[in-house]
């Protein structure tokens, strides 16, 4: 007679997707400080995952722990397939790291950096000069290979700091706000090089600040806010989180402006700025109607921009107090 | 790999790291070289007659007391080298790049390692570069044999271990590169406390127990010893004793604050 078996570890991980990255209930703290609040996450390989939060949101805090470099008060990671607290060692062996701060050693050459990420990934000699030549190539760092990293502009070392990275062909790379401090060309550069790596079959993991770049490169997008994720999906998904768009009028004349407001009714006034912001779907109809209001008033706007629900409104609808309902906001600190 | 092979091959290559930044910047060592130099230059020709009256033992000149001062003043040179040590582990820590090596399946303890044979190889390469200005202003061994020779070698990579260890734990816990210069001072103000520069016996009596047994006279005396066949006495068991202690206790600090979460 068959005995039914249980089902083993590997055939229950073999039913869910393939993660490269999931998380359950991260926890952080420092002293009384809460850094994160209990974070779940779920990464497909192959995919580019956005971590986008305002400063001190917890995001170098997660990468960090997801790294090795910090371990958590609580809850459970894997990472490549391997937990962060049994197997910290593994998760090493397959990741590749790009921290917030270049991780470049300026004292020696761009060169020299690279021969010694390919001596601690223990490639032969002849294997470590290939992969060298090649990556400073690929990164367009050929013709400063030998002089000192430290005299190498932002751009150049974030480029660096990436190669150095890829020596070991990481299957997960972790990028610490890569573009934060970059000119518009390195930005946009940095960019080119996130989708060149998931082409090769790479997760990646990224943070930003940037709701552009967020938007621009990732698969998935995670809001982080106050050490919580206050809202996941893509970034479709997430736009349709917030009320649809609206109208912006910006007024020079105060007495224009007062005499705009009284005449729109749920418009937003901006007293500082002169500026009123009126909910609209955007098209011409609609828009129509609200010139048609303000001329009866017998007022003019200087300025008028349509704005259609970008990843901004759901950045500051999530992260701006009042919070969700769902989320107590934490005392101000 | 295997654990052993990988921590060799590892701190062999974060060594060959720091050895590469001690070639492309010699100033950083030789600037440290200066202390010890200047003083030497300082207490043979400026002082040196003085001092040399003050030896005792009869009628004694200047070439007497450039064989007294430069034992002290060798061992000052592997003081002022581990300062650099402190302040370049600092330099490591403040760095993305520990944090890359921390984030890679490399032997942890490489790191710190290639930093503590680093700075015994730097030390006994300064210590050379300022016996060759002691032997150029006329500093002679009196007849050191090579088994006494030998064991100057081996005490002064002893010595150079022990403080070594310590200046690396310094480094670990200082902010910056200045804290960590700032930490690491005693190990170059010890050595004006002990017996490099006058004998013992000739400092105020409450005194002469702490310059006796601080880390530094005892390792003086025994290298004067071996160099220049005066007295050893307890002096020998009394620096293997304190190199040991010190070597142990700086390693179990250093790698208990390199393992701790970074702050």
């Amino acid at each position: 007679m068959p005995i039914p078996v249980m089902p083993t570890s590997s055939t229950a991980r073999d039913r869910t997707s393939p993660a490269a990255v999931s998380a359950l209930g991260l926890r952080k703290s420092y002293g009384d400080r809460t850094v994160l609040d209990g974070i779940d996450l779920h990464i497909p390989a192959g995919s580019v995952f956005a971590l986008l939060g305002p400063n001190g949101a917890g995001k170098t805090t997660t990468v960090q722990i997801l790294s090795t470099l910090l371990t958590a008060d609580g809850g459970q990671a894997q990472v490549a397939g391997h937990d962060l607290a049994a197997a910290p060692q593994a998760v090493r062996a397959a990741i590749g790291v790009t921290g917030q701060f270049s991780a470049v050693d300026g004292l020696i050459t761009g060169e020299e950096n690279m021969l010694l990420m390919a001596d601690l990934h223990h490639l032969s000699k002849r294997e470590g000069r290939r992969v060298t030549a090649e990556l400073l190539e690929r990164f367009d760092l050929t013709q400063a290979a030998k002089k000192p990293a430290s005299t190498y502009s932002g751009g150049m070392k974030r480029r660096l700091d990436i190669a150095m990275t890829l020596v070991g062909n990481p299957r997960v790379i972790f990028l610490d706000e890569p573009t934060t401090g970059l000119d518009p060309r390195s930005r946009h550069a940095m960019w080119q090089i996130v989708r060149e790596l998931v082409s090769d079959g790479v997760t990646v993991f990224l943070t930003t600040q940037y709701l552009e770049e967020a938007d621009e490169l990732a698969d998935r997008i995670a809001v982080l806010h106050n050490g919580r994720i206050a809202a996941h999906g893509t970034a479709e998904e997430l736009k349709r989180l917030v009320p649809g768009g609206h109208v912006r009028l910006r007024f020079t004349d105060p007495t224009a402006y007062r005499a705009a407001a009284s005449a729109l009714h749920g418009a937003s006034a901006n007293d500082e700025t002169l500026t009123l912001q009126v909910p609209s779907s955007g098209t011409s109809r609609d828009l129509r109607r609200l010139l048609d209001r303000l001329d009866s008033a017998g007022v003019e706007a200087d300025e008028l921009t349509v704005h259609t629900p970008d990843l901004d409104d759901v950045f500051f609808a999530l992260t701006s107090a009042p919070a969700l309902p769902s989320q107590p906001e934490e005392t101000a600190r | 790999m295997s654990s052993l092979p990988l921590a060799v091959r590892d701190s062999t290559t974060m060594l060959r790291r720091n050895l590469l930044h001690a070639r492309r910047y010699p100033s950083l060592t030789l600037n440290l070289l200066l202390t010890p130099v200047m003083l030497l230059l300082l207490f043979v020709y400026i002082f040196g007659d003085t001092m040399a009256a003050g030896l005792g033992d009869g009628p004694a000149d200047r070439s007497d007391y450039i064989a007294y001062i430069v034992p002290g003043l060798l061992l000052m040179t592997v003081g002022s080298t581990v300062v650099g040590t402190a302040v370049s582990v600092s330099n490591d820590m403040t760095e993305g790049i520990t944090a890359r090596f921390r984030t890679m399946a490399i032997h942890r303890g490489s790191v710190i390692v290639g930093h503590v044979i680093g700075s015994v190889l730097q030390s006994v390469l300064s210590v050379v570069l300022v016996g060759a200005v002691a032997v150029a202003i006329g500093f002679r061994s009196t007849g050191a044999t090579p088994l006494e020779w030998l064991a100057a070698l081996a005490l002064l990579v002893l010595f150079a271990t022990a403080l070594t260890w310590i200046a690396v734990g310094m480094g670990l816990v200082s902010p910056n590169a200045e804290a960590a210069s700032n930490n690491a001072l005693p190990l170059i103000l010890l050595p004006l406390l002990s017996s490099a520069f006058v004998p013992v016996d000739s400092m105020p009596g409450w005194f002469q127990p702490v310059a006796a047994y601080q880390p530094f006279t005892p390792a003086i005396e025994t290298l004067r010893g071996l160099l220049l066949g005066s007295e050893i006495g307890h002096n020998g068991w009394l620096t293997v004793i304190w190199c040991l202690g010190l070597a142990v206790l700086g390693y179990l600090w250093s790698t208990a604050r390199f393992n701790s979460d970074p702050k």
